[in-house]
Parts: structure tokens; sequence; C-alpha cells
């Protein structure tokens, strides 16, 4: 069974169909890239399968289950973490705290969860009762998340470890992209949605979040990715798919996609051929036919 | 009923020229100015001078109260919003409130507590139209009104800088990108809207014949209301709103009666803030224009306080009485420790979760009615009274603040100024209940098991060890694992939402526990009042006790305790002071979020 199966998701914005009728899967341990330019859907994508923003069409499956229209937070208890285009950490906290507020749903899980308004209430009572009394269970449990939080954080080497009591506000940036995704991966996420791991990230940095998303491969994780650097995609993605324009455009594995037309003339327009806007100088030679080589001189640009 | 509608349409009048102001600078500058009700109040006094003092006519007073109140409008920009620029939109909420404190207080130590009779320069001829009848000064009002609003609509529409003022209220970024000089643009909209909030006390004034220091608060409310109404920063709805408000406010009072007049209007601000936040007019319900990260909280850590601190503390406090015999300083320090009480409770859901609230009076009140309801009417014993009442509020505040907690920063801090007025009102009005206007009285002081507390000394301890009790349970909840929900809601709406933290939820979980505090509170202050009464529980009580949490420091309960210790103390031990109190709110606000944001008890970082 696939861990996650997106199924003719759509969603509009005024007369905008912002994502439409878009279907993925992703397996369990698989990693699933979702590229295209700038105002393609992905982030919006997100946002539905997250539940930020709720669909106007399609569905949602995490292991089976319909998950779509859910509220957020109940979506993220059943084990969808994701990180945040542009890093968002809880300021004011410290390392340590974010990363431990990833495990909030499992505690919450643990000390009741009920929903409606008569039960939701005693049930908020009794977390309210149990952050009181403290009881050996809650300790128990408290000091088993400290452990398993040190643990994740040990996976960015010595980047967060020395950090653990600084607030977040503290860190560079591309700590605190690690210190979100340590704080998913404390969620014990079913499935993992990365929103542009390595934006910002000098190429020492995203070498090393390469290295750990294979990492993180290996330990089994089901990983949804969306990356506009295609060397990382090519790197770590089973499956690659494309969109444009709130569409899938081309799916396939990263071979194949790269050397599909289409997505070139998606990036850089249909005359092809001339200098793609903006992103050249690295690579000078933008007038070569290589789909892949064209989209990685236009993928500079966004 | 012709008669009512014209009322309302005059009434309406004087709102929109408030609204007009409001919604004026929220487009331009994005913050609801809540200093503007005190301008207006100021505008009203300067008036009331021209003509009382002075015997000006008419005219020139009202270009009296033109121009000391668009002076007045820059002196709020320059020192409470230019200082603060790049500050966060919530922490401007805090510096225009401190503005109005000062003014307010320096209005009453220059003109006087007492409210002032006020008659209009002009002869008072009422015509007859239809079946009801309209005055010189119903039309003057109209007339100022109109050609008001021509004034304004010329000038936005037609001059250069009114085409400036609309490009900053569109997009302030874009127009300083153009060269539009958005500092100057912004104090001209505090001048043309101080202006207009000065003219319109000055009729208002006219209108009721009397000015008095705190006139400024309802109509600052009114002035949301309708701006909201018409859709925050949107001027011609902010005017059909007023005259939406003003209608429905006098058809109320005439099929009601005149205590209804504030209920409706509250109950008009808080379903538009509920059901359709960009106004009336708005063509969706737009999503509200409030940032979902980092509203409120600067950044910094609260001190830590060790353990055998707290104790030694509390140890030093439970001897006191022994060494200190002076049953005045008792009775002060007891106070401050209901106020402690308090401030801690408006600390969980403001410092913690971030959930700014300017209503905290009528938690207190809850608290309070609950329990002078429950000892006189049913005749319960005050341990019971003091167990059962905070339930009570606990359970009445989720609900009635419940629809509320989806709204962020400046809707949800005026959206808390409506419920705090509504509870008040409540009580005002439900007679039955309440007893009205008239409060209850003869509240029995405490009693515990049989033995009545009747010395200073006794309550006192009382105080003292529900405080105790209250910080015990403050710290051990912020240092558990909710402490740690709350904190997320506060930094990441959006990002604790992705993490399984339900806001309603938390929020809700907040907002009880600060009521069920705050309650405990309620009830000692009506046992040693023995009598309250709905203006017990002012607006102004609750930004007292916000002033105490921000001095000691947002995210602190111990902070929380050393701000009401000093609020309620020091003016007391320097009875100078007292009569300067809300000057002294306000500018030790002021400082604080200038120098200091964190408060007292914060580690420099």
């Amino acid at each position: 069974m696939k861990v996650l199966s997106v199924r003719n998701l759509t969603k509009r914005f005024g007369g905008l169909d912002a994502v439409k009728s878009v279907s993925l899967e992703v397996g369990p341990g698989e990693t699933v890239a979702i590229i295209g330019p700038n105002g393609a859907g992905k982030t919006t994508l997100f946002q539905l399968i997250t539940g930020a923003e709720r669909p106007d069409g399609g569905e949602v499956y995490l292991d089976g289950e319909r998950i779509d229209g859910l509220p957020a937070h109940v979506i993220a208890a059943k084990g969808v973490a994701r990180t945040f285009q542009n890093g968002r950490v809880y300021g004011n906290l410290t390392v340590l705290e974010n990363v431990l507020l990833g495990a909030h749903s499992r505690l919450q899980a643990e000390f009741g969860r009920p929903a409606g308004p008569v039960s939701g209430a005693l049930g908020a009572i009794r977390e309210v009762v149990t952050a009181l009394s403290r009881p050996a269970r809650l300790r128990r449990l408290e000091a088993e998340l400290v452990e398993e939080a040190m643990e994740i954080l040990s996976l960015f080497g010595d980047r967060l470890l020395p950090r653990l009591h600084q607030p977040a506000y503290s860190l560079s940036y591309a700590n605190r992209r690690r210190t979100e995704l340590a704080r998913a991966l404390a969620l014990r996420p079913k499935i993992l949605l990365l929103d542009e791991p390595t934006a910002g990230m000098n190429p020492t940095e995203t070498e090393e979040m390469t290295e750990l998303i294979r990492r993180l491969q290996a330990r089994g994780h089901a990983i949804l990715l969306i990356e506009h650097k295609l060397d990382l995609v090519s790197a770590v993605a089973h499956w690659v798919v494309a969109l444009e324009a709130g569409q899938v455009l081309v799916e396939g594995t990263p071979e194949t996609v790269w050397a599909d037309r289409r997505l070139v003339e998606a990036y850089v327009g249909r005359t092809g051929g001339g200098a793609p806007k903006g992103g050249t100088a690295r690579d000078g030679d933008s007038g070569a036919a290589g789909g892949r080589h064209l989209l990685r001189t236009g993928a500079g640009a966004f | 009923m012709l008669d009512q509608l014209i009322n309302g349409l005059v009434v309406g009048n004087l709102y929109a020229l408030t609204a007009v102001g409001i919604t004026q600078i929220y487009g331009v500058a994005n913050v609801i100015n809540f200093a503007h009700g005190s301008i207006y109040m100021v505008g009203a006094f300067v008036g009331w001078m021209a003509v009382t003092w002075f015997g000006l006519p008419l005219l020139p007073t009202l270009g009296l109260v033109l121009a000391a109140s668009a002076l007045l409008g820059l002196l709020v920009e320059r020192v409470a919003i230019r200082p603060y620029t790049g500050s966060g939109r919530t922490v401007l909420l805090l510096t225009t409130i401190a503005a109005g404190l000062i003014l307010e207080q320096a209005a009453q130590l220059i003109w006087g507590p007492e409210t002032k009779a006020f008659h209009a320069p002009i002869a008072d001829v009422r015509f007859r139209v239809g079946g009801g009848f309209i005055g010189t000064l119903d039309l003057v009002i109209l007339a100022v009104g109109l050609t008001t609003a021509l004034v304004l609509w010329l000038f936005l529409k037609r001059s250069r800088l009114g085409w400036a003022v609309r490009a900053t209220a569109q997009d302030r970024e874009a127009a300083l990108q153009m060269g539009v000089d958005v500092h100057q643009v912004s104090r001209i909209s505090f001048a043309m809207a101080g202006a207009l909030a000065g003219v319109s006390g000055l009729l208002v004034g006219l209108y009721y014949h009397s000015v008095y220091h705190t006139m400024g608060f309802s109509a600052s409310l009114k002035g949301f209301t309708a701006a909201l109404l018409g859709g925050l920063g949107n001027i011609p709805g902010a005017i059909l709103g007023a005259y939406l408000l003003g209608t429905a406010e006098s058809l109320a009072v005439a099929w009601l009666g005149s205590t209804w007049r504030d209920l409706v209007g509250i109950a008009l601000l808080l379903g538009v803030l509920l059901f359709r936040p960009g106004g009336l007019f708005a063509a969706t319900r737009a999503l509200l224009p409030e940032p979902t990260v980092g509203t409120f909280i600067p950044i910094g850590r609260p001190l830590r306080i060790p353990r055998w601190a707290l104790l030694a503390a509390a140890a030093a406090a439970l001897v006191l009485p022994l060494v200190v015999r002076n049953g005045y300083w008792l009775q002060v320090l007891a106070t401050a420790w209901i106020f402690g009480l308090l401030a801690i409770s408006l600390n969980l859901i403001t410092g913690t979760a971030g959930q700014i609230s300017l209503g905290h009076a009528g938690f207190l009140a809850l608290g309070a009615y609950a329990s002078a309801i429950l000892t006189t009417r049913l005749q319960l014993p005050f341990l019971l009274a003091l167990v059962v009442s905070p339930l009570i509020a606990a359970a009445i505040g989720v609900v009635i603040c419940y629809p509320a907690l989806r709204l962020r920063g400046q809707y949800l801090a005026v959206a808390t100024i409506g419920l705090g007025q509504g509870i008040a009102l409540v009580a005002l009005n439900w007679t039955s209940l309440t007893r009205g206007a008239l409060g209850i009285s003869n509240i029995a002081p405490p009693t515990l098991f049989g033995v009545e507390i009747a010395s200073a000394a006794g309550f006192y301890w009382l105080t003292l060890l529900l405080l105790i009790g209250g910080v015990w349970v403050a710290e051990r909840l912020s240092g558990s694992y909710l402490g740690r929900a709350f904190r997320a809601v506060r930094e990441d709406e959006v990002a604790a939402r992705a993490y399984g933290v339900g806001l309603e939820r938390y929020k809700s979980i907040a907002f009880g526990l600060s009521a069920f505090i705050a309650a405990f509170a309620g009830v000692l202050l009506a046992h040693s009042y023995t009598y309250i009464a709905p203006d017990t529980f002012t607006h102004a009580l609750s930004l007292q006790v916000l002033t105490m949490v921000v001095l000691g420091g947002l995210d602190s309960t111990m902070g929380a305790v050393v701000g009401a210790l000093a609020l309620i103390a020091i003016p007391e031990s320097a009875r100078f002071l007292a009569e300067y109190r809300f000057l002294v709110y306000g500018l030790l606000l002021l400082a604080m979020l200038r120098f200091r944001p964190r408060g007292l008890l914060s580690a420099a970082s």
C-alpha cells in the first residue's frame, strides 16, 4: 500500500486554478520530488496535503485512510510532518524545545485527545490536570522524548547539539532549517514533506543536506520533496513530478523527466535556444540543447 | 420613529467623524490607534474651554479645535508611533494605549475629574420635519459631517498629497520606492485623523451638553465598530458603518430602553469581528491581514529565578504581618497580591500564549459577581463560593471567548475590549440577577470554617496563600509540555498547527485557566470591597493589569507579581504619585516597550 496517495487534488483561488487535478503517490521508503517554476502550485499542494488549506476537490489518503478536509493538527497527529519554505521555527523556544514540540501530538495522544464540545472540554481539563500533577507516566515519556530528541539532533553532527539550549532566533539560517527538520522527525512521521530544504544554503550546506536526506532514506522514511536544485533531486529522488500552472506536466524517473522537451519549454519558453533570463552566468553555455542542462541554468533564476 | 431615525443619523454622523480617522490611520500605518478616543476627548475640552472661558462663537471654536487636535494627532505620532517603527503592530497597539492613558490623566489634572456642562453658542431652534423635530445643532452636526467627508474625499482624490496617502495605504513599500515620503504621509494622516476626532468630540460634547475626561473610551469603541463594519481602511465604508451603527443604536433605545444602546453597539462589534472581519462591504470573507508569526513577543528570554529565591520570597512575605503591624500597609499589600493573581492570569494568555487581551476586567467581574451572587442570594458559605466561582467563571469565559479565538493581533485586541465591556454591560442590564447599576452591596467578609477573617493580617494571609497557589499553578504549567504548546501558538500559529497543536483547544485552555485564576482575584476583591457594581470593572482596570504584565516581563510569572506589587505599592508609598497614576502607567509602558520590551524580569539578550 502507498504511504501517501493524492488523487485529483484541486484548489481554486478566485478564478485561478492553483492546483488542478493533481495525482501522485509515495510508496514506503520512496522519495518523490516535485519540481516546477514559481507559481506552479508546489507549495499549495503541500498546504492541501497538510490541511493548512482545504482542497476544493480530490482526495488525499495516508496509509489508505482518507485525510483531506481534516484540520491541520489532526493530519499532523496522523503522521504527516512538513517543513516550511522559509523555515518557521519557534523563535523564542530553544532548539531542544522546538524539537520536543514536534512530538506534541504523540504526547497528547497519550493523555487524551477527544473532540467535540463536551468530551473536548473534559479532555482539555484532563490535560491541564496531567500537566499540573505530572504523573510518573508523563515524566517517563518526557524523559524518553528528550533522549529521542538528542538522537535526532545528533543526525546533524555538531551543528545543533552544542546549541541545545539556545533560542532558535539566535541560530543561523541553515541551522534554523536543520532545527525544523529535526522537529519534523520528532513527530515520527509516516511521510515527511520537505519544502525546499536547501533554499538559501551554500553548496557545502546543500551537500550536507543531500547526505542527510540519503540517511533518512536509509532509515526508511517516505519523503515528498519540493526542490529547485536539480542535482539534489537527481541524487535522492526515485520519482519526479513536474508541475506547471497547477497541473502535472511530466512525471517519471529523474532521467526521463530531464530528457523531456516539454519541461524545458515550461521553464524557459517555447523559443528555447536563446539565453534564459538570468542565472546563466554560472554555466555560460546556455545555448546547449541538453534538456537537463538548460533546466539547470534556468533553475538558477528561481 | 422618525425622531429616532433623525437621531440615529445625527449620532451616526458623529461616529463617522471618529471612524474615518481610525480607518485612515489603519490604512496608512496599519495600526489601530487606541489614543484616538483621547484626542477626541481633548478636542471636546478645548472646545468647552473656548466657549465657556473665552466666550468664542461656534466657528472660531471649531477652528481652534481643529488646529489643537491636529497638533495632538501629530504629537501622538511622534511619541507613540515613530520611535517604535519596526517593533510590530501589537507593540504599537500598546504604545497608542499608553498615549491615550497619558492624555486622559493629563485632561483630568488640567480640567478636573467632574463632568462639565457644555452649551452650544448658538440659538436652539427646532424645526418640524414630517412627524419629528430637527434642531439647529442637528443641522450643524450634519453640515460639519458632510463638509468634512467632502473635503476629505476631494483631498484624497484630487490633491497630490492625497494620492501619496492612497498610494501608501495600498502598498507602503512600493510607495516608498516611488519616492513618496511615507513618514510625512503618516504624519499628515495622524494630523487629519486627530482633527476629525477633535471636531467629533466637540460636537458630541455639544450634542449631549457635557464633556468629561473619560468620554473618549466609548467614542473610540464606537469608532472601531463603525470602521470595522465598513472594513478597516475603507473610508466610505466607515461612514456607512457609522450611520448603520447610529441608526441601530437609536432603534434599540426606542424599543428596549436607553441602557441597551451600548450593548447593541458591542453586539455589532463582536458580530462583525466574528462573521465578517473584512467588513460588511468586502466582496469575500477577507482573510485577516494579520501576520501569523512573531506578532507580539519581542525576542529575549525571561529571567530564571532559582527555586530557593522563590521560596525565600514566599517565606518572607508570609512572616511579614508578624513584623509589620501597620494595618494600612497590610491592606495595600493584600490588594497588591490580588492584582498579582490577576496579572499572573493575564500573563498566561498574553505573555505565554501570546493572545493579547484588553478586557481582562471582564474575567475579574465574572468571579466577583459569581461569588457575590452565590453568597448574598443563595447564602452559600464563602469557602464554597471561593471554589465554585472560578469554575463558573472559567466555563463562561471559555464559552464567550471561544468564537473570538480565531482572531489575531489587533482584531483580537478589539474583540477582547468588546467582550470585557460586554460582560460589564450584561451585569448592568441583567437587573434581576445583578441588581444592575445599583450593584451588589453587603457582601460578607471572607469566613473560613466559621471564623470571620476580619483582621488586616488575616486577609493578607488569605490573599497571599492564593497568590502562592496561583504562582505554583502558573509556573508548573509553564514548565510542562502544555506551556511549550502555548508558546508554540504564540510564536507561529501555522507551524504550531502543523505539529498537532490544535489552536482552538490550546487557546481555550489558556483562556479558561486565565479566567479561573482571575476569578479568585474577583472573589477576593468582592469580599474585601463588600460592594461591587458594573463600573467596578472598567476598561482602565484591564489596562492597569496589562501594564503590570508588560512592566514585569511578558511570559514571566514572577514578573507579573513584581509588576503588580510595583504598580500598587509605589503609588501608595508616594501619595502624590497616586494622582498621576495613569500618567505614570502610560509613561512606563512607553519607556518599557522602547528600552526593555521583555520587561524588568528578563534576561539580557
